[in-house]
């Protein structure tokens, strides 16, 4: 990526990016174009890089922040009205990583409120367009992220993946998309989903980018006690010899759009043609991994979001006359609808009289999945399956009803709910010119190496 | 389980919203059809298996007893409520 110098002056860079973020104003990328404070930060870059300092590896390097992540510059809302006006005192950690290496943050972008959704329609400040469709959606929940690396305004942003939400707008909009291991990256200063599911990563143009990033960020946090022992920078890093590439038979059916069927096949004949084994799967647990993930997830979302109550923060409702009116009333008023179904069936797995038949069932499935990817990883090096069962779909076409929008996310799920790392990477177009991509799966603290074989694969992702 | 008005609106109340008479119909519907979905998971046979809550592969990770720094102050944190009095949040009535 681009970093500044004396000639290329990170004002310059951050001026262009701020004109470009512009340019493309009716996609609806950001909720929030940090000007003033993007300006003030390149100035300084400048002044240090012209006083001969080491700035750092993102010296003027301008990114984009998922409107989740906690920093002072600008409102964080999580694209959520129940957050209007809250301006953070703390930093993500993430951030604090990025920006000690000189990266500045041009602008927030848009997500499905919470990160409820798959679509960025779920946002209070309306959707983001698709990059190269505007009629069709971004994907989500890091749609705004993915849109904005896909247009080329900024060099890379952040994301968060909880179920996919990193991966598939990045295969919607073609570019890399990393869901990280489970605890790789802070999840310090992120405002939480689903916390046992939660994963930091990064939308990027390139897999060198995507490995600098993580690189930088990588490591433990004694603000984020599940954060992981630094895997990523240690010396000798679990590198595989990768040589067999396993594919699961069970995606390979009707549910899964044609296109993306064949970009799959033609990828497998292209691996196969440098001399790598493809192995065939069975992965039968993996069709429960959705309906698994419906149950766990909003489980944990209905506890997270119950700190939402117009008190101390935020959004507060008017119309109240006592305290638990302020509660309902600010509640009612401040979540989407999608955020509410979310907490209600979350509410409802984990009442009494249903927990054993939603929750802890949804509990030992995941056993299951997480022991399917370890059987898989002992006949294969790296899995490579579709990001979503469909590219983009039409603005409106999923929105009103949940569970064809949950449908988006078959394929994602499941990596979350083992922990284990993917990455997004584009592999061509539809023949109506959208964009496909596909992901690969490695086994828990294999993310260099993923980064590394799709670096190998670079010139020919896109095919 | 049967979802009608009325469970809806138990599960509102879990859920400390105020629900209008159209969310909770509209709501109720989209409830079925999601709960419909998850009880596919019936299907799967997990006799025996040992329930998985986290998948972060370590325990009891100990930390000196000490505070890691806080970076908000008690008045930053204040500066956020929209209802601040004599330093303090307030709130309507309780009862």
């Amino acid at each position: 990526m681009k970093t500044a110098n004396k000639t290329v002056t990170a004002t310059m860079l951050v001026k262009d990016a701020l004109q470009k973020a512009k340019h493309f104003a009716e996609y609806n990328i950001f909720t929030f174009l940090n000007e003033e404070g993007a300006l003030k930060k390149a100035a300084e870059i400048d002044a240090r890089i012209a006083r001969g300092e080491e700035v750092g590896k993102l010296a003027g390097v301008p990114y984009a922040l998922k409107d989740n992540f906690l920093s002072p510059e600008g409102q964080t809302t999580a694209s959520a009205h129940i957050l209007e006006g809250y301006v953070s005192p703390v930093t993500a950690t993430v951030v604090e990583k990025l920006e000690s290496e000189g990266a500045i943050m041009i602008g927030r972008t848009n997500l499905d409120a919470f990160a409820h959704g798959s679509s960025t329609e779920n946002s209070y400040f309306g959707p983001t367009h698709n990059a190269h469709d505007f009629e069709r959606v971004a994907g989500g929940s890091s749609g705004g992220s993915a849109v904005a690396v896909a247009l080329d305004i900024v060099e890379f942003a952040t994301g968060t993946d909880t179920g996919g939400s990193i991966r598939q707008p990045a295969s919607f909009n073609g570019v890399y998309g990393l869901k990280p291991t489970y605890g790789a990256n802070s999840r310090y200063g992120v405002v939480a989903m689903a916390s046992s599911l939660d994963c930091i990563g990064f939308s990027t143009k390139t897999p060198d980018d995507m490995d600098l990033l993580m690189s930088i960020t990588a490591g433990q946090d004694p603000k984020d006690m599940t954060t992981l022992p630094d895997f990523y920078n240690i010396a000798a890093p679990p590198t595989r010899t990768v040589t067999r590439i396993g594919v699961i038979k069970d995606f390979d059916n009707d549910a899964v759009d044609a296109e993306i069927r064949e970009a799959l096949s033609r990828k497998c004949e292209l691996l196969k043609s440098k001399g790598y084994e493809i192995v065939e799967l069975d992965m039968p647990a993996l069709k429960y991994a959705l309906a698994a993930y419906y149950i766990i997830q909003p489980a944990e979302v209905a506890s997270n979001l119950s700190r939402y109550d117009g008190v101390r923060y935020g959004f507060r409702s008017e119309r109240a006359q006592d305290l638990e009116g302020l509660y309902n009333n600010t509640r009612g008023e401040g979540f989407m609808p999608e955020n509410k179904r979310r907490i209600m069936i979350g509410n409802f797995v984990l009442s009494s009289g249903f927990y054993d038949a939603y929750f802890l069932k949804a509990a030992k499935a995941r056993t299951l999945i997480v022991q399917e990817y370890a059987e898989a990883f002992q006949k294969c090096d790296f899995i490579l399956t579709p990001v979503s069962p469909n590219p983009a779909f039409k603005l409106g076409e999923k929105v009103n009803d949940p569970v064809a929008m949950y449908l988006e996310d078959l394929m994602s799920v499941s990596l979350n709910l083992a922990g284990v790392p993917g990455l997004a990477v584009p592999a061509g177009k539809t023949r109506d010119g959208r964009s496909l991509g596909l992901q690969l799966v490695g086994p828990r603290r294999s993310d260099k190496s993923l980064i590394e074989f799709a670096k190998e694969l670079q010139d020919e992702n896109d095919l | 389980m049967e979802i009608n008005s009325e469970n809806i609106r138990h599960l509102a109340e879990l859920s400390d919203f105020a629900l209008s008479e159209k969310e909770i119909e509209s709501l109720g519907g989209d409830l079925k059809n999601i709960i419909k979905y998850i009880s596919e998971l019936d299907e799967l046979d997990t006799d025996g298996v040992e329930p998985t809550y986290q998948v972060f592969e370590m325990e009891n990770v100990w930390r000196p007893d000490e505070i890691v720094s806080q970076d908000a102050t008690r008045e930053d944190l204040l500066k956020l409520t929209q209802n601040e009095k004599d330093n303090q949040i307030k709130v309507p009535r309780v009862l």
